[in-house]
């Protein structure tokens, strides 16, 4: 019962968002890409994808500059 | 020099496209290192013009003051290589619609400077053109601490990237820096196009 976030072994917990997720791994950076096991996930989505056991998820954070 | 290697390289980048959104730091520089490649078109969106503060790390020049940036680095590529194509758009790219300019490009490089702008680039890229390849960066600020820089993969989306840098409005930009990463992502939108060099 875990899910790796950004190959970080993390609990799994039933029924949780990426948006609890994101909370609870302490990302606080508001700009966030969100992948699970390889899909993004559009932010509007955040607060109502759950996330599945065994799942893979990257989260890169978008810095400005440039 | 491998002669036969060097002309079938030539060949496959002059039938190639790269579309860039944002022809600031990150833009002006890796349009510039793709036209010399020998990159055949290159598509152009940024709705800026040239400011003389601009010009401590982005490819323009006094004289280009008050010119579009899209259409100075057309100039400026022109006198790279007349061959090249050039499509210029002169626009803020809006939400909904930022992925048409790119639609017919091989390679897509985001290099705009708000973060909020980045991702939401990104985003429209991945969900309505998920095929196309879009190479991205975040964290160029600073100086020094080029061996941070990494490129991080996830499917189609190539991220340039250095996960300690601040943010421009914390930090300061300066040329080395977002010349090496303009160029990293250039260099990555080569090895997409031509596959893996051996």
């Amino acid at each position: 019962m875990s899910i790796e976030v950004n190959s970080r072994k993390v609990d799994w917990v039933e029924n949780e968002t990426i948006k609890q997720l994101l909370k609870r791994v302490k990302y606080t950076f508001p700009l966030v890409v969100v992948k699970i096991n390889k899909e993004v996930i559009p932010r509007k989505d955040f607060s109502h994808v759950i996330v599945p056991d065994n799942s893979i998820i990257d989260v890169i954070h978008m810095i400005s500059g440039g | 020099m491998n002669k036969n290697k060097f002309d079938k390289l030539k060949m496959k980048l002059r039938n190639a496209s790269v579309g860039i959104a944002g022809i600031g730091g990150l833009g002006s520089n890796a349009s510039i290192a793709l036209a010399r490649a020998g990159i055949g078109r290159l598509v152009l969106v940024d709705f800026d013009k040239v400011d003389k503060k601009n010009l401590d790390r982005q490819y323009y020049f006094l004289d280009q003051i008050g010119q579009s940036k899209v259409n100075a680095m057309k100039e400026n590529i022109k006198r790279i290589d007349p061959e090249i194509k050039v499509k210029t758009y002169n626009i803020k790219l809006k939400r909904g619609s930022m992925y048409y300019p790119f639609k017919d490009t091989d390679v897509v490089i985001e290099a705009l400077d708000n973060a909020s702008t980045k991702t939401e680039f990104i985003e429209e890229i991945l969900l309505n053109l998920p095929e196309k390849p879009i190479v991205a960066a975040s964290g160029v600020t600073g100086y020094g601490h080029s061996d941070r820089i990494v490129t991080k993969r996830l499917g189609n989306l190539y991220m340039c990237y250095d996960k300690y840098a601040l943010s421009s409005e914390e930090d300061i930009l300066m040329a080395p820096r977002v010349c090496l990463i303009a160029n990293w992502e250039a260099n990555l939108a080569l090895e997409i196009i031509l596959g893996e060099d051996m």
